[in-house]
C-alpha cells in the first residue's frame, strides 16, 4: 500500500495486453466506427507539439502519407486493430486524418464497380 | 456505422474504394498462400482483440471482466486503378472466432472457400457459414502435390453444394491461378447482387 512495490501485483499485469489500453485511455466505444477496411489519409500534418496527441497518433498521421486501411495501419504500427480505430478516430474528429468508408453493404452493386474490378483482375 | 462517406472537405485526395473478399478454409488449407500469391503487397498480419463485448460467444466464464483474447488474420491488397483497392482477408480458422468472421464478412463483395480433398470436411464450417449468411462463395479445391485429383463433381456432391455455386481447382501458390479464382468469385457475386436475381 501508498506506493510500495507489490510484485505480486505487478505480475498480474500482461504488459502487451494491457499497453494498447493505455494507449487508448481504456477506450474502446471507437470499435464500430471504422472497418478494418476503412482507408485513412492525412491531411493535415501535426507539429508534434499538439496537446493530446500521443506518439502513436502522430505515427499514423506519418504512416497515411497515402491512403491505408485500419488493418494496415495496425500491422505496421503492431497494434491491434480496436486501438487503431480509438487513435483513429482522436485524428478525425481532430481534422488530421480524413476517412473513405468501403461500400454499404447494401450498395456493393454498383455495376461500374463490378465491371472495373473485373478488368482490373484480368488486367493484373 | 455511424457515418457513411466521411471524407473531409480538405481531402486533397481522391480516396480509393475499398472492397473486402474474404479467403475461408480449414487451417493449414493454404488461405495465407493464396493471400500472398494475389497480392501486391507482402501479406500483413493485423489483430483483432475481443474483449467484453464479446461475452455469450466465447466461453469466458471464471474470467474476469477485461480478459482478452487475440485473433490474428492475414490479409494482402491488390488496387485497381485509382478507384478501388480490394482487401483479402484469410479468415480464422477456429470455429470459436465467428465473432470476427461476422465482422469481416459485413460488407464483403464476396469469399473463396479453400478446401484440401484430403481433410474436405475441414471447409463444411465456412461453406454452411456463408449460405446461412447469404455471401457469394465460390469453393477453390486446392491441388496439393501427392492429393488424389478429385472429381470436381464428386467434391460438389460432398460438400452438398447449391447447384450455382461455382467450384474449381487451384493452385494457391500460383498468382495466375488465385487470379483465376477471383474472378470467377466477383463474376458470381455479379450475379448473385440483389438488383440481379430481382429481375
Amino acid at each position: 500500500m501508498n506506493g510500495e512495490w507489490h510484485a505480486d501485483e505487478e505480475r498480474l499485469l500482461d504488459a502487451p495486453t494491457i499497453r494498447p489500453y493505455v494507449i487508448a485511455r481504456g477506450r474502446t466505444e471507437a470499435q464500430d466506427r471504422f472497418d478494418l477496411i476503412s482507408l485513412a489519409v492525412t491531411v493535415r500534418p501535426t507539429t508534434g507539439t499538439e496537446i493530446g496527441l500521443d506518439p502513436e497518433h502522430q505515427a499514423i498521421v506519418r504512416l497515411c502519407r497515402r491512403p491505408l486501411s485500419v488493418a494496415e495501419i495496425a500491422a505496421h504500427l503492431d497494434l491491434p486493430a480496436g486501438i487503431v480505430r480509438v487513435l483513429l478516430g482522436d485524428l478525425f474528429d481532430r481534422g488530421f486524418v480524413a476517412v473513405q468508408q468501403p461500400q454499404p453493404e447494401m450498395d456493393v452493386l454498383d455495376e461500374r464497380m463490378y465491371k472495373a474490378v473485373l478488368d482490373g483482375l484480368r488486367a493484373l | 456505422m455511424v457515418f457513411g462517406l466521411s471524407e473531409s472537405p480538405k481531402s486533397p485526395l481522391k480516396m480509393p474504394t475499398p472492397i473486402k473478399l474474404l479467403i475461408a478454409g480449414g487451417f493449414g488449407v493454404g488461405k495465407t498462400t493464396m493471400v500472398g500469391a494475389v497480392s501486391e503487397i507482402r501479406p500483413l498480419r493485423t489483430e483483432e482483440t475481443l474483449t467484453d463485448r464479446s461475452v455469450g460467444v466465447d466461453d469466458l466464464s471464471g474470467v474476469e471482466a477485461k480478459a482478452t483474447t487475440t485473433v490474428a488474420m492475414d490479409f494482402g491488397r491488390i488496387s485497381i486503378g485509382q478507384d478501388f483497392v480490394l482487401y483479402l482477408f484469410g479468415t480464422p480458422g477456429q470455429e470459436r472466432f465467428w465473432f470476427v468472421w461476422d465482422e469481416l464478412s459485413r460488407g464483403a463483395l464476396g469469399a473463396v472457400v479453400l478446401a484440401d480433398t484430403r481433410r474436405l470436411a475441414d471447409c463444411f464450417p465456412s461453406v454452411d457459414y456463408f449460405e446461412r449468411r447469404g455471401t457469394p462463395f465460390v469453393v477453390a479445391v486446392n491441388c496439393f502435390e501427392g492429393a488424389q485429383v478429385f472429381d470436381l463433381d464428386e467434391v460438389k456432391l460432398a460438400l452438398n453444394l447449391g447447384g450455382d455455386v461455382p467450384i474449381m481447382l487451384c493452385d494457391a501458390r500460383k498468382r495466375e491461378s488465385g487470379k483465376e479464382v477471383l474472378i470467377e468469385l466477383v463474376k458470381h457475386a455479379y450475379g448473385k447482387r440483389p438488383t440481379a436475381t430481382a429481375h
